[in-house]
């Protein structure tokens, strides 16, 4: 069971000219463990999707073919289990039991044996809780591990990992990956996608990387891949292990303060914090799943209002407006003068193509047309989204959602930028850009606010960092 | 293509349409509470209330509109019904049964036309019918109490009107809305767009 | 309330009762009423629900806060009464321009709103007490409804309390972009009117979603299910619906006996 076989495998979405992946030819056997790289938005959640036969005709056109044990796995997908990248909406049932019960009754798992493969299946990931607790009472890290448990109660022939640990805490994702080291067993073939190479190579036997314009690009026991093309790799976007990045120190002094947050917080979501940005910082904020980062990041660019204490604004920010709050300032002078970059990129999208989403700002902030179009221009062509200026943001791969959501922040020129995990799910090339942007910026004299899980990240740029903690962690 | 390839329903047909039906469900929910604070401002003609009535019969339409299969009509009108009155509703479990009562008009309408065509002149078919369903429902249910010719009637006539225009037109101008994010691409409804 | 979670004592004797059979209950009971135009069955059936109340573990106070929008709703059976009534008949009270308040009237009045509580008190309290997936279960193996759409059903169902989160993310998404309504009306009624929009879109976008997650655990497989939770109809459970019967033609009974019966139609 669990045998991987494509010919000529490619795929193209419906209203997309390109093809999202193409030209893969690839066996895998039975018991291998894959590693699935390359570049963003080569095709390797397609190449997953078609995998688990969850492309259905529908929705766009197929080159070539692929067998999961010699059929189409649209045909039969008793054999495959996959787990997405984006947990919430693979959570069906409202308890934590039933949703893991899910896919037993859909396959005809006679009664009797139910419960009691859920109970293992819980017990295989570590799973903390009593089947009974309801699926919107778990952090990210938990669903994501219950979705994991949903996976293996099959006892899949092959499984699917879409960068299963994409927005967790370094604790968190560590406990996701022993849940997978544990599950696999010699008749479970995996095929695991993930940016980051270094902490998935314990889980791994091989490595494919596929190529962005089509094909596989390498394909061998990791440290022969690395050996053999690591230079190359890494210069495409792939995470090579041993190319460390270099770090980007301000250039320039600290700059004046724009934000101070006094005793800011917003029960039970933020503890109390206090908290100075200031122009010409990179300030990372770090945490465990749930200490309330996010929520930090929503009050530091005025869209909540605090619950407890104040966050107030300098003259150097807003001008005569420093008197009263952010969260009252009207939206185009707030967005001319603070950028947000959401932790869930398409809850920021209001717009139907990526050209229209990065134009919206700069015109509410009141830019002349042509300037409008120089900015989306300038922004489309630094973040590699030319190509897709016409697309519907929510076709985008999880990297390209990524890129957009950022550019958006930047394209009214804010002088703070506030951003929620903004280096998640990318691969080297954008990364190093994005370290790039973000300290030209800091140099620039702008403020530079990111959350995030990313220890490179707040290695590569960061000058301050402030950890915050869970709110029960400290009661 | 105007029609699915079988009328076998996908499952990506079963869980767009209940999504459709929940989420006017909840808008079902708070328009009972809005029908109920506006009643102060139609106390001068209480029939003319009648007037908003239609958007209790979106759904219906809406969903035929968009899932184009046999039964989607009345699955989405009665669902929402049901978790209306799940969330609770002021008029009862009999909402349920009025529901499923809309819900018949509304399919009729569509099978009128043999699930073939999906324009203006079936939603509007569609919308009238359930309107007609829920007025002679209303009749019974609501308004044997009052007199025929100044309240029965004029509620009567105002409810089918209103279900035609706001549920009818409405309807199909929400699909074409839908249609134009992306978010129909797998549906015959958001076919037909042009290549990024 | 949007969890749609049990607010009551899930062990009482009549809240552990079949869901099935405790909406089918509601729904005898209330259809019965319906027959007629008096106040005297609907104030029995009343006085009924309210004694039966402890037995679904519900209490009072929970059942006044979820009946709040009844009082309004009674309020414009009133008006329209008063202004619409067919039935003009008895002692005048007020004759005020088109306005003729009669005794009959004030009694058809009297009528329809304890009708209105009688009818919409059961549902109140099957709902209270009902957890959805008991109920798509019961619905599944007690009365054959599909379960594929029963199923769906419920997975959309789970959707509603992120609806509201959903919401106040669009609005803070719209506004960090520079997107407000300021002060005038208008453009507040518009900026509503496309957040629900967003809403609905962002909504169908997660279904279409749901629905591939749904799959990819085999619920399209076409073979035959199994159920993990069992749900059973005891007799019990038919006592319950066989008591709300009872119940309700007792009620009607009384009122003919009493000479206040006014059938619905006729
Ligand atoms: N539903 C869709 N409709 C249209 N185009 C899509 C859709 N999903 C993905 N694409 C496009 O297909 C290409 C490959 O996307 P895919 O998600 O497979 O990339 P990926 O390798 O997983 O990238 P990432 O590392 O950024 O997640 C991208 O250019 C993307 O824009
Ligand atoms: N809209 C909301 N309403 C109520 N509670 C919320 C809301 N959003 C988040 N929370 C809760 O507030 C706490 C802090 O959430 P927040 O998203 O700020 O955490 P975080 O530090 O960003 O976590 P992560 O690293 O997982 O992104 C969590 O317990 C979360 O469940
Ligand atoms: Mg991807
Ligand atoms: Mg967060």
């Amino acid at each position: 069971m669990g045998t991987v076989r494509l010919r000529g495998f490619g795929w193209r979405h419906a209203g997309r000219r390109a093809w999202a992946v193409r030209g893969v030819d690839l066996d895998v056997e039975r018991g291998e463990r894959v590693l699935l790289l390359g570049a963003s938005g080569a095709g390797k959640s397609t190449l997953l999707a078609a995998l688990a036969g969850l492309l259905p005709t529908d929705s766009g056109e197929q080159e070539g073919t692929v067998e999961i044990d010699g059929v189409d796995p649209r045909k039969d997908r008793e054999r495959v289990g996959i787990v997405f990248q984006d947990p919430q909406t693979q959570l069906v049932m409202a308890r934590c039991g039933d949703d893991v019960a899910f896919g037993l009754e859909n396959r005809g798992v006679p009664a009797g044996e139910i419960w009691p493969r859920v109970d293992a299946a819980l017990r295989r990931v570590g799973f903390p809780y009593h089947r009974d607790r309801p699926t919107a009472a778990l952090s990210g890290g938990e669903q994501q591990r219950l979705a994991l448990a949903g996976a293996l109660a099959l006892h899949p022939g092959l499984l699917l990992l879409d960068e299963p640990t994409a927005n967790l805490d370094p604790v968190g994702a560590e406990l996701v990956r022993d849940a997978v080291a544990l599950a696999v067993d010699a008749d479970t073939t995996l095929v695991l996608v993930e940016h980051r190479v270094a902490e998935a190579l314990r889980l791994v036997d091989r490595v494919v990387v596929l190529a962005p314009g089509g094909g596989v690009r390498a394909d061998g026991p990791p440290g022969e891949v690395f050996a053999a093309h690591g230079d190359e790799l890494a210069a495409e976007g792939v995470w090579v292990p041993g190319h460390p990045v270099a770090p980007r120190r301000a250039r320039t002094p600290v700059g004046d303060r724009l934000l101070t947050a006094d005793r800011l917080g917003l029960p039970p979501r933020l503890a109390t914090t206090e908290l100075t940005v200031r122009a010409g910082e990179a300030l990372a904020v770090l945490g465990p799943n749930g200490a309330g980062k996010s929520t930090l990041a929503l009050l530091l660019g005025g869209l909540l209002r605090p619950g407890t204490g104040r966050l107030t604004a300098t003259a150097e920010l807003a001008g005569a407006d420093a008197a009263t709050a952010p969260h009252r300032w009207r939206a185009p002078a707030l967005a001319g003068r603070i950028g947000s970059v959401f932790q869930d990129p398409e809850h920021q999208f209001v717009t139907g193509t990526v050209s229209e989403e990065l134009a919206l700002g700069p015109r509410r902030t009141g830019q002349p047309e042509h300037a409008v179009r120089t900015t989306v221009d300038g922004l489309l062509h630094r973040l590699r989204l030319t190509r897709l200026a016409g697309a519907n943001p929510y076709t985008l791969s999880g990297g390209e959602a990524r890129r957009l959501s950022v550019a958006t922040a930047l394209a009214t020129a804010p002088r703070l930028l506030v951003c929620d995990e903004p280096t998640f799910g990318q691969d080297r090339r954008t990364w190093l850009e994005l370290v790039d942007l973000f300290a030209d910026l800091r140099d620039a004299g702008h403020g530079v606010v990111t959350v995030t899980h990313d220890a490179d990240f707040v290695a590569a740029l960061a000058d301050r960092t402030l950890v915050l903690e869970r709110a029960d962690a400290r009661r | 293509m105007s029609h699915t390839d079988t009328d076998r329903w996908r499952t990506i047909d079963i869980v767009v349409a209940s999504v459709i039906a929940v989420a006017f469900g909840v808008i079902f929910w708070a328009w009972n509470l809005v029908w109920t604070a506006t009643e102060g401002a139609f106390a001068f003609f209480p029939p003319a209330q009648a007037v908003i009535y239609g958007i209790w019969l979106v759904p219906g339409v809406l969903g035929g509109l968009v899932i184009r299969k046999p039964g989607a009509a009345f699955y989405c009108e009665f669902l929402a019904a049901f978790v209306s009155v799940l969330l609770g509703s002021q008029w009862g479990v009999v909402a349920i049964l009025q529901g499923a009562f809309q819900g018949v008009g509304a399919e009729l309408g569509f099978a009128a036309f043999r699930y073939r065509s999906y324009r203006l002149p079936a939603a509007m078919l569609s919308a009238t019918l359930a309107g007609l369903a829920a007025a002679v429902f209303d009749q019974i249910r609501y308004y044997a109490a009052l007199d025929l010719l100044t309240a029965r009637l004029p509620i009567f006539v105002l409810t089918v009107l209103s279900a035609t225009v706001l549920a009818g037109v409405g309807g199909l101008l929400l699909t074409r809305a839908l249609a134009g994010t992306g978010v129909l691409d797998r549906f015959p409804a958001g076919r037909d767009r042009a290549l990024v | 309330m949007f969890g749609g979670e049990p607010v009551a004592a899930p062990d009482a004797p009549l809240a552990r009762r079949n869901p099935v059979a405790k909406l089918a209950a509601a729904m005898v009971f209330s259809v019965v009423l319906l027959a007629t135009l008096d106040p005297v069955a609907p104030a029995i059936a009343i006085a009924v629900e309210l004694a039966v109340l402890p037995l679904f573990g519900v209490r009072y106070r929970v059942l006044a806060r979820r009946a709040l929008p009844l009082l309004a709703a009674a309020a414009g059976v009133l008006v329209t009464l008063v202004l619409f009534a067919a039935d003009r008949s008895g002692r005048t009270l007020l004759a005020a321009g088109p306005v003729l308040v009669t005794s009959g009237v004030l009694v058809t009045a009297l009528g329809m709103v304890l009708r209105l509580f009688a009818v919409a008190l059961p549902g109140v309290i099957v709902f209270a007490t009902t957890d959805p997936t008991d109920l798509a279960d019961a619905l599944i193996q007690n009365v054959k409804a599909p379960a594929r759409f029963a199923i769906g059903a419920l997975a959309a169902f789970r959707l509603v309390p992120l609806l509201a989160q959903e919401w106040q993310m669009i609005g803070m998404a719209r506004r960090a972009r520079g997107v407000d309504a300021g002060r005038n009306p208008v453009a507040k009624l518009r900026l509503f009117g496309s957040t629900g929009f967003a809403l609905l879109v962002g909504a169908i976008r997660r279904g279409t979603r749901l629905a591939v997650a749904m799959d990819a655990r085999g619920f399209d497989a076409g073979g035959p299910r199994t159920v993990a939770r069992r749900q059973r109809f005891t007799v019990a459970d038919g006592l319950l619906v066989a008591g709300a019967l009872v119940v309700a033609a007792g009620s009607l009974a009384v009122s003919v006996a009493v000479g206040t019966f006014r059938p619905l139609i006729g």
